[in-house]
């Protein structure tokens, strides 16, 4: 059992991080639009007119 | 039409890395694609560093480069992308970022983080205490369970004890105060029970308890947050500003924080008045109705006063703003308004009634058992520890998300019915109303005024009223424009002041303006008021043919005769307390069917009116709008303010209706009476489940497990028995179209 006292530190360390990682993200901004940012994902307008992918993508269209 | 020139200045804030940044309300966004087109316009200007819209709240917030632009471009290009967008004053705005949200979610990650590793810890030494966990193991988990438990406590609870400190400061009891004593009391016996090495410790139910009620309070906030930046959207974007006079005589348009008393403003005709102040140039009339209920024009001269929100018509007012001088209908709306918001402050929510029983009731139970066991030869040591489980198995913590998952799942309903409550007890009082008030001008009726269907024009003179009706800023000719359509101005058009427009067409003249103006006999003139005694005439005048007269008025709300119907048959008792002089009032209180009415009451005899109605022990609904009715919607039971209504009587009202129907007066009520049922009944299982649970642990078998299981699963059953309030109500009311 004495490898507990090893265990639980860390679980509780990882659990911490967890924690950090969520109030900076909280703190940063992150919660406040709710709605928006699952439509940006679907925004290509900030993608380069000849980069590579929209390039691909148009000619495979024509 | 072009904006005038604005002191961006008061608007702008710095950022940390020295850029200029502003936030604004934007109106006109309903989906993703306005998002993209907003920020990708901005954002090719040159010196935008940032646009960023937020599609919850409806706002942009922009970073720009001073050296390279400044805000005009910024709004110009929002308005030629057809948004109309007006930049949050920052002095007004000091809750950026949701403060209050932020801690209370804080609160509650730490708690769930706690709760969680101190359950993880819990389970082992329960059924370790099943079979052979040995003492040392134990007394290790008990002392890493304590060293996380502590500081949570300290950090998550800070939001329930200082409410209950506040409340006992006060001599009053509410239910933080339970909360804390339970809170605080599982964690010191735990504590004690940890350095004795005993076999039992609370600190899962402290820290589990801690995380429910705060899910409960992020709840409750979250709904007064969504009604709260609508509604300060909606402020913002009714530009509330003025024509500040500068020294040099220019003009210069500034936020109404900027102004002091003594400055001087220009109003120019057909614009909103927006301070209090004392005329020092100009005549006109004004529209008070939005003030004082009052539908007929009022003549206004050098040294008058006049009201913030009063319309005025056709003259150039130039105006010394002044403080609410005494004796002044603003001055008495204040003392007024401050008295009856004292007396609001007596209502007791329903949570806290239920906890003013509940706590002295549990408290004496923990006495009684801690005196009986002692009398019966245990330990006091031991009793105190059984006295101790049953406060923690009481504590309310059913009882606290009992009321706040029911006014969240309210509140949504409320939203789909255009209705935006402010405060989140509105519901209880509202399903308690027995009798409604109603506000003639503005809340029975429409806002702004329009042309009657009953006009008597063809269609082509109506076409031409319409265009003529264009060049002219007084009030009831927009009104006329409005409900043409007319969208060609026609060339060479005199405005008289105060008097009317007249054109030629084709060698023709048309006229449009006041009746004296068209030649309109007295006796046509007395028989149109006769068939429209709530209207205002606009004379329209075709070459030499007799002028007809064009009804103008603030007509009834659509469905505003159905609405008041139905509340009829619903068995509330109905009144209309009115401003406006008799005629009108009896015209409408006859369209509407309702016998008891008023008129012609200042703000005082409305509030006397409805302590009356108080004291016979009626529960009044105020619905109201205007300036003279912020009192009275302050001392009824429950108010409902339409969205059109001035700022004060939106600020006193407890719930905000949107649109131009009457309807959602009658769904609200609805609603609330079916949230009532529900809450009662949750009211009802926390009961029940401390009436089961009390016995166990008055006899000492309740060990952290039970406890745990017990507090977990009445929160749960009481959130899900919220949640079907959506079913209930949704099968009662069919959404509407428009929603």
């Amino acid at each position: 059992m004495e490898v507990l006292i090893y265990l639980i530190p860390i679980a509780l360390v990882l659990g911490g991080a967890g924690l950090v990682a969520f109030l900076w993200s909280l703190r940063s901004g992150q919660y406040d639009d709710m709605e928006g940012p699952k439509w940006r994902i679907l925004d290509d307008g900030d993608l380069q007119e000849n980069s590579a992918p929209v390039e691909a993508a148009k000619q495979k269209a024509s | 039409m072009s904006a005038p020139e604005r002191d961006w200045a008061a608007f702008v804030t710095n950022t940390e890395d020295g850029k200029a940044h502003m936030d604004l309300a934007v109106d006109g966004i309903t989906c993703a694609a306005c998002m993209y087109e907003i920020e990708r316009g901005l954002q090719k200007l040159d010196g935008v560093e940032k646009a960023r819209v937020n599609l919850s709240s409806h706002r942009l917030s922009v970073d720009w480069d001073e050296a390279k632009t400044n805000p005009s471009p910024i709004v110009d290009l929002l308005r030629r992308l057809g948004y109309k967008a007006y930049p949050f004053d920052p002095a007004q705005v000091k809750l950026r970022g949701d403060a209050i949200g932020k801690e209370i979610l804080r609160s509650l990650a730490v708690s769930g983080f706690a709760a969680m590793n101190i359950m993880l810890l819990s389970i082992s030494v329960w059924s370790g205490n099943a079979s052979d966990i040995d003492h040392e193991t134990r007394a290790f988990f008990h002392w890493i369970s304590a060293l996380i438990a502590l500081p949570t406590v300290a950090y998550s609870g800070r939001i329930f004890f200082r409410s209950a400190y506040t409340a006992i400061r006060t001599h009053r009891l509410n239910m933080d105060v339970p909360i804390t004593i339970g809170v605080l009391l599982a964690t010191t016996l735990s504590l004690w029970q940890t350095i004795q090495e005993a076999k039992h410790a609370y600190f899962d139910s402290a820290v589990m308890l801690l995380f429910f009620l705060l899910v409960g309070r992020y709840f409750d906030h979250l709904m007064r947050r969504k009604t709260r930046s609508f509604a300060e959207n909606l402020a913002t974007l009714k530009a509330e500003s003025a024509a500040k006079i500068l020294q040099d005589g220019n003009t210069q348009e500034v936020p109404l924080s900027k102004l002091a008393v003594g400055d001087r403003v220009l109003v120019k005709a057909g614009e909103r008045i927006s301070v209090d102040g004392r005329i020092c140039n100009g005549e006109s009339e004004v529209d008070q109705s939005l003030v004082t209920g009052e539908t007929l024009l009022q003549a206004v001269r050098l040294g008058d006063l006049v009201y913030a929100g009063t319309m005025n018509t056709y003259g150039v007012l130039e105006i010394e703003v002044t403080a609410a001088a005494k004796g002044t209908l603003l001055d008495e709306v204040n003392k007024l308004l401050e008295t009856a918001m004292e007396g609001r402050s007596s209502y007791v929510q329903i949570a806290d009634r239920a906890s003013q029983l509940y706590a002295p009731v549990v408290h004496a139970a923990a006495l009684l058992t801690l005196i009986g066991w002692i009398m019966l030869g245990m330990a006091w040591q031991p009793a105190l520890v059984i006295a101790i489980s049953v406060l923690i198995i009481t504590c309310p913590c059913a009882l606290g998300l009992a009321i706040p998952a029911v006014q969240v799942v309210a509140s949504g309903l409320f939203f789909n019915e255009r209705v935006l409550l402010n405060a989140g007890d509105a519901i209880e009082r509202l399903a308690s109303v027995d009798t409604i008030v109603f506000d003639k001008t503005g809340t029975l009726t429409l806002p702004e005024a329009s042309l009657s269907e009953s006009h008597g024009l063809s269609t082509e003179d109506l076409i031409l009223a319409g265009r003529l009706a264009l060049s002219s800023s007084h009030p009831l000719s927009q009104a006329i424009a409005r409900a043409t359509g007319a969208q060609q101005v026609l060339v060479d058009v005199k405005e008289l002041a105060g008097r009317g427009v007249e054109a030629q067409i084709d060698g023709n003249i048309v006229r449009l303006g006041a009746p004296s103006f068209c030649d309109v006999s007295d006796e046509q003139l007395a028989h149109a008021k006769q068939t429209h005694p709530d209207a205002s005439f606009v004379a329209f005048q075709l070459e030499d043919k007799p002028a007809q007269l064009l009804p103008v008025g603030q007509f009834l709300r659509e469905g505003a005769v159905e609405t008041i119907k139905e509340l009829q048959t619903a068995g509330y008792q109905l009144e209309i307390l009115s401003g406006d002089h008799t005629g009108a009032v009896e015209h409408v209180a006859d369209r509407l069917q309702v016998s008891a009415w008023q008129a012609g009451l200042k703000p005082q005899d409305k509030i006397d009116h409805i302590e009356v109605l108080k004291a016979k022990g009626r529960k009044v609904l105020m619905v109201g709008d205007g300036l003279n009715d912020a009192p009275s919607l302050a001392a009824a039971t429950v108010s409902i303010s339409p969205v059109s209504a001035v700022h004060v009587s939106q600020a006193a009202a407890d719930a905000v209706f949107l649109g131009d129907s009457l309807a959602p007066v009658q769904s609200a009520l609805k609603i609330s009476r079916k949230a009532r049922w529900v809450m009662n009944q949750n009211l009802a299982i926390s009961v029940i489940y401390n009436v089961l649970a009390v016995p166990f642990a008055v006899l000492g078998f309740v060990t952290p497990l039970v406890a745990a299981l017990a507090m977990s699963g009445s929160s749960i059953i009481v959130t899900l028995n919220a949640v079907r309030l959506r079913m209930i109500a949704g099968k009662a009311t069919p959404i509407t179209p428009e929603a």
